[in-house]
């Protein structure tokens, strides 16, 4: 297993990226958004006020997105290693 | 056993088709009854007794003698249907019926609740659920214990995860019982018991295999239940079929209506009931947003950290399909918790709008005294109108209502058949009673492999384990149930409080397990420890009338927990020698997707 540690390294290091990544975006939406709320509600989106809207259901469209991406770009990231399992 | 449960995998897809397509055949059948004039009573009995029935078929049928099977139900379910599972095992008592009443008394800030309980599930995903999984732990301390080394982490991860999840789990009996109770038309004492009694029926037999499968039909009944609802009064107030991409407008209007009828305080308030004083769309009163983001946050933190949800990623076949499930359980999630704010906004609408028959603000108060759905509500104290200027008019601040009962009480309030009451009845008993089977599974079952098996008799053989697991199981419910029938805190209180535990406790210590190779047992140990007792004593000061620091009250002390933990974790691994050689090498072996688990469990 001592020689491909520096694969895992590698894979390891890919996989931390992808991670932080998702998190500023999760922070963005989760923590960054209600901040704003206020000044969002002054715009109008599907009838809307924006800012209620984000945090309804804007946010949690964003965080479902948001698992799906990551899933699709860390199973990229498995198979470049060649750990996908069976 | 192994072969049928292998059918009965492979057959899965047309079973739950079968499964639903038999309840939708169900509620039509009641709405039949319902127009040749059989009483709304016997219906909604027939709705709980039915869909009772089924959990307790499903728990019959899975029942097993084997360790795997009752800890982890055989780690063959599927990622669809372990996302269904863990939706409804998520989804408890305070999310079907206590979230859309927060929302509707509450307004902007108790969504809070609705971003922290979703968005949470991307730190599930990002930090936890596939390392968790690689791991191949039985419960959540099994990891503690594993990864730091020592029964004295174990035992504190028990702690933690008792006292977190027991909190919860009385609240979600509570639920069960008040259902139970006004459809069943028995006292509430008799209503908890009846509870638990239904809940044990789904667990008690086959551990997590039995709950997984009765989780998922829940699962089906409760969206079905909270859909239905929604959908129907907004055809009635012309936004279309699916109303969440059309409400908008409804949206606006609430504003004018709020302008024109006046969020004022009632003149004597009526204890335990509310009236409607804040804002729906927007933020309010100081350090509104400070607020907001910290209550997010602790729900967001607490969903990585409770052992229930996380352990429901133990029983998938592999690392990437753990992901997978994640990724459908938020899916699952996603569909209740984006109607819930439709549906706080459409009844808040029902009850204002003047252009809707259904209104009753701004109305004669006698008229209003008259209709047959406040009065059944005022009977039992739920609900309560008194004409406090004496100008012969409902104002909305003469208005009272319990939060909790807004989503049971919606189907009457739009004027919607009785059927309709009795299936939303069936959906929140449903979600109560998942929620509550997989907090009091990880309860016993940390008390029973972890404090049992790890620490006290690590001889013992597999019979004695599950029977110990399933005595700990009737014990744990029996004083869940006592203890609910005291009636402590309201339903969403006390959910509050189980997520604050577990992230003050459990969400440094587990993520930096994976994601720090240098933290080591003393700061483990220290992590837990600070944690969860600056977090326990801040809730102590808070809630006997200390003031709270920065607007911190008694549901946002997971920030204050996770803070001192977060610290102590840090600064006692710093000051302590690094973990060995063989602790380095299995967290490196966490990090990656393939290759064995890092325990392998004997039998």
């Amino acid at each position: 297993m001592s020689d491909n540690t520096d694969a895992r390294d590698r894979y390891w290091q890919k996989t931390r990226n992808l991670t932080i990544v998702i998190l500023v975006l999760w922070a963005f939406f989760s923590l960054f958004i209600p901040l704003i709320v206020s000044p969002l509600n002054n715009l109008t989106f599907l009838g809307f006020p924006l800012g209620y809207y984000m945090i309804a259901q804007g946010s949690l469209i964003a965080f479902v997105l948001l698992i799906v991406i990551q899933n699709w770009r860390q199973d990229a990231i498995d198979r470049e290693f060649g750990f996908d399992e069976e | 056993m192994a072969l049928m449960q292998g059918r009965f995998i492979d057959n899965i897809g047309r079973v739950y088709g079968l499964y639903t397509g038999g309840f939708l055949v169900f509620i039509i059948l009641m709405a039949i009854l319902e127009q040749l004039g059989v009483s709304a009573n016997t219906i909604g009995v027939l709705f709980v007794a039915f869909t009772i029935g089924i959990y307790a078929v499903i728990g019959w049928l899975s029942r097993t003698m084997e360790v795997d099977a009752y800890y982890v139900a055989g780690r063959q379910v599927p990622a669809v249907y372990n996302g269904m599972a863990t939706a409804a095992d998520w989804m408890s008592g305070a999310s079907f019926v206590a979230m859309a009443g927060g929302i509707f008394f509450g307004g902007y800030g108790y969504m809070a609740y609705i971003i922290g309980w979703t968005g949470g599930y991307v730190l599930v995903n990002s930090l936890m659920a596939p390392y968790l999984r690689k791991f191949g732990c039985y419960t959540v301390p099994d990891f503690i214990g594993t990864r730091y080394g020592g029964n004295l982490t174990r035992l504190f991860a028990v702690v933690v995860l008792v006292v977190a999840s027991f909190t919860y789990v009385t609240a979600q009996i509570d639920a069960t019982g008040t259902i139970a109770a006004r459809v069943l038309q028995i006292p509430y004492s008799v209503g908890v018991w009846f509870g638990l009694l239904s809940i044990l029926l789904c667990s008690m037999l086959g551990g997590m295999r039995a709950v997984t499968w009765t989780q998922v039909a829940q699962y089906i009944v409760l969206i079905v239940a909270y859909l239905v609802p929604v959908i129907w009064m907004s055809n009635v107030q012309g936004f279309g079929i699916i109303p969440h991409f059309t409400y908008g407008e409804a949206a606006s209007t609430m504003r004018e209506l709020e302008a024109q009828f006046g969020l004022n305080p009632p003149a004597e308030a009526i204890p335990g009931l509310s009236v409607l004083t804040t804002p729906h769309t927007s933020p309010v009163g100081a350090l509104a947003e400070w607020r907001f983001i910290t209550l997010a946050l602790c729900m967001m933190a607490g969903t990585a950290s409770l052992p229930h949800i996380l352990m429901r990623y133990f029983t998938t076949p592999s690392v990437r399909s753990a992901r997978k499930s994640v990724g459908w359980s938020l899916f699952f999630i996603f569909l209740l918790y984006f109607t819930a704010p439709a549906l706080a906004t459409l009844t808040k609408l029902q009850l204002l709008d003047p252009n809707l028959p259904t209104a009753v603000i701004g109305k004669p108060f006698e008229e209003v005294a008259s209709l047959a759905w406040i009065q059944n509500w005022s009977s039992v104290g739920f609900l309560a109108i008194a004409d406090q200027n004496g100008d012969g008019i409902l104002q909305l601040n003469e208005f009272f209502m319990r939060p909790d009962i807004v989503v049971l009480a919606t189907p009457e309030i739009a004027g919607l058949p009785y059927v309709i009451s009795g299936l939303v009845a069936a959906g929140g008993m449903a979600a109560a009673m998942s929620t509550a089977d997989g907090l009091l599974l990880a309860i016993a079952n940390a008390l029973s492999h972890d404090l049992y098996y790890k620490i006290i008799d690590p001889k013992a053989d597999t019979a004695v384990r599950l029977i110990v697991a399933r005595v700990l199981l009737v014990g744990i419910g029996a004083i869940g149930a006592l203890i609910a029938s005291l009636q402590l805190t309201s339903i969403l209180g006390a959910v509050a409080w189980a997520f604050c535990f577990a992230c003050s406790g459990l969400f440094f210590p587990l993520a930096l397990g994976v994601w720090w190779k240098r933290a080591n047992r003393q700061g483990a140990l220290a992590g837990m420890f600070a944690g969860f007792v600056a977090g326990s004593a801040y809730l102590y000061y808070v809630y006997n009338g200390g003031t709270p620091w920065l607007g911190l009250d008694d549901v946002r002390f997971g920030i204050i927990g996770m803070a001192a933990s977060l610290v102590a974790m840090v600064v006692v691994t710093l000051m302590t020698p690094e973990p060995d050689e063989e602790i380095q090498r299995m967290v490196d072996e966490t990090r990656v997707p393939v290759g064995e688990p890092i325990i392998v469990h004997k039998h």
